[in-house]
């Protein structure tokens, strides 16, 4: 008898998906994907300047969904449940920095940008404070469960409820309607390269989600609690043995989870606006980067948010810009049935 | 006095009980091996004594301190260190990160714990690297029981340190095993490979559903027929 090679065994669904499983097929479509959206662009007559203005806007809002997409797929990593209330902790640290800049007496514009030394120093007073919150709110919400050691679908209930009940506060305390940090100043945009404009706020934002990634990439990769966590999301049963203090690596989930959330939500209500809402419609597009980039992993959480920004705004070029979560959910649904492991994930 | 004595340990998972009363006791420089068919409630004992599971009846004690039912982060604390039997890296981690994570709970620099570990695995030294899940099976049993072995334990405690190995690898993981042992470090382990272990062994207990049945020194049970044939397959 001839030696048959596994792949020959294999069914032809089977093989099918193998193929389609591939981390190129997942790259290959996200490129199709590329494609697809630059055409349908060209059709609709966009011009390429316009485009590469989305294709910069989408970067910036990257950076923005990176901040909140590293917790949830730190939370998922270490405490394996998903946080739907991540949206709503953005929002929350939106307005509580509403609270510091309107508190706060009002001083110079810090030239080019749109925003005061008030803008900052709420960030520094912000990003911990919600930190905390998120601790505290997993002591009330989620403790209890792990305890009893509930299903999955108890964390998701409870994650949805604390996200509804941060939202009730935040219209009970500042209304349904808009906000800005600052009304009336003009945010002049500028050239940044061939007819690409942008403003100096965006910049800025960009900058700043860049500097806190790399602060949490140091943080996982050198600091002592950093690798224990990451320790924590490999094999959570051996930390226990190992004696890792799974507590405090809860505590620090929670602090930097909340943090970064906090940021990402001060910086997109300083691009766009601040609402009730903003923190809710942004969660779709966080898991949609997450499972993308393999839950669990925070490199590929912030690459999953990069790709997901771009695609985003670029659909924008021909499609109504409602349509953005479509999209966004669009890519997890390719995902979640091609390679529900994302692009970094292991098989299997 | 033993260093580590478990007397009629009782338990089991949720309503299903596995150890019906079983005894042992390990002496600060022994190798004890627990060997017995499958389902006899070898793994269960490990788990047992490092608090993974907790005694039903019976009582587990360490250095003349009762341990029983203390939570495992408490238990590494004392001197003793556990290898599992699967799943005993941590896979996305370098060697050297696993290797850390062994002496979590230490502050103080590691890089002479480390040494010594690399001087027991210089395979480990050159990999230090790599990732523990790209590793081979042999690779990743060192990592594990160097990682175990971070916290200069009083007792190290392995389950199935041969599963899966090549033949020529279980000899190289065994040798280890003896010169760990040489260094101070009692050895409780437990084994499919009832031989070999056997072999190596001071004493051996054999188990079978979930009782002790026959123990003394390890070249007296692998040369008693009758235990060759009830409890070793022949």
């Amino acid at each position: 008898m001839t030696e048959v090679t596994p792949a020959l065994t294999l069914r032809p669904g089977e093989r099918v998906r193998k193929v389609l499983g591939h981390p190129a097929t997942m790259w290959s479509m996200l490129a199709l994907l590329g494609v697809v959206l630059f055409v349908a662009a060209q059709v609709k007559g966009v011009s390429n300047t316009q485009l590469l203005s989305l294709f910069v806007r989408g970067t910036l809002l990257g950076g923005t969904l990176a901040l909140g997409a590293v917790g949830v797929t730190l939370i998922y990593g270490v405490l394996k449940m998903s946080n739907f209330a991540h949206g709503d902790m953005m929002t929350l640290g939106a307005y509580l920095g509403l609270v510091v800049v309107t508190v706060l007496p009002k001083g110079p514009v810090l030239k080019p940008f749109s925003f005061g030394y008030e803008f900052l120093v709420a960030l520094i007073i912000v990003v911990p404070l919600v930190g905390l919150a998120a601790f505290g709110l997993d002591k009330l919400a989620f403790r209890p469960l792990r305890r009893r050691r509930s299903q999955p679908i108890m964390f998701a209930m409870a994650a949805l409820g604390l996200a509804f009940g941060i939202r009730s506060l935040v219209y009970l305390f500042w209304g349904a309607d808009f906000s800005f940090y600052y009304t009336g100043r003009p945010r002049p945009a500028f050239e940044l390269f061939s007819g690409v404009r942008v403003r100096p706020d965006q910049l800025f934002i960009l900058g700043l989600a860049v500097l806190l990634i790399v602060l949490v990439y140091l943080l996982l990769e050198r600091t002592k609690v950093g690798k224990a966590m990451r320790a924590m999301a490999d094999n959570p049963d051996l930390a226990r043995v190992t004696g890792i203090d799974t507590n405090r690596v809860v505590f620090w989930t929670w602090l930097i989870g909340g943090g970064l959330a906090a940021a990402g939500g001060m910086l997109y209500g300083l691009d766009v606006q601040l609402r009730p809402e903003m923190g809710w419609w942004l969660l779709l597009p966080l898991f949609a980067s997450v499972i993308l980039g393999t839950i669990g992993n925070a490199y590929g959480a912030m690459a999953g948010a990069f790709i997901i920004g771009i695609v985003w705004q670029v659909s924008t070029a021909f499609l109504n810009p409602a349509y953005g979560h479509g999209i966004a959910f669009l890519v997890m649904i390719l995902v979640l049935l091609v390679r529900p492991e994302g692009l970094f994930g292991k098989r299997g | 006095m033993p260093l580590l004595t478990v007397e009629g340990a009782v338990t089991g998972y949720g309503e299903m009980q596995v150890l019906r009363g079983v005894n042992l006791t390990l002496e600060a420089d022994e190798i004890v091996s627990i060997v017995g068919p499958n389902g006899a409630g070898k793994s269960t004992v490990m788990k047992l004594v490092f608090g993974l599971l907790k005694p039903w009846e019976g009582k587990v004690t360490f250095d003349g301190a009762d341990i029983s039912g203390l939570p495992p982060e408490k238990i590494v604390r004392k001197g003793l260190s556990y290898v599992p039997q699967v799943d005993n890296v941590f896979p996305t981690m370098t060697v050297e990160e696993n290797l850390e994570m062994g002496a979590y709970i230490l502050d103080e620099p590691l890089k002479p714990r480390k040494e010594r570990v690399y001087e027991l695995f210089p395979r480990l030294a050159e990999r230090r690297r790599q990732r523990a899940g790209k590793m081979s099976g042999g690779e990743r049993q060192m990592v594990a029981m160097g990682r175990a072995l971070m916290l200069d334990p009083k007792i190290l405690m392995l389950d199935e340190p041969s599963a899966g190995l090549a033949p020529l690898l279980v000899d190289m993981i065994f040798e280890k095993v003896a010169e760990v042992n040489k260094a101070g470090v009692a050895i409780l382990m437990v084994e499919q490979n009832a031989k070999k272990s056997l072999a190596l062994a001071d004493r051996g207990y054999v188990l079978a559903t979930g009782q002790n049945q026959v123990d003394g020194p390890g070249e007296e049970l692998l040369s008693d027929p009758e235990v060759a044939r009830l409890y070793l397959g022949g």
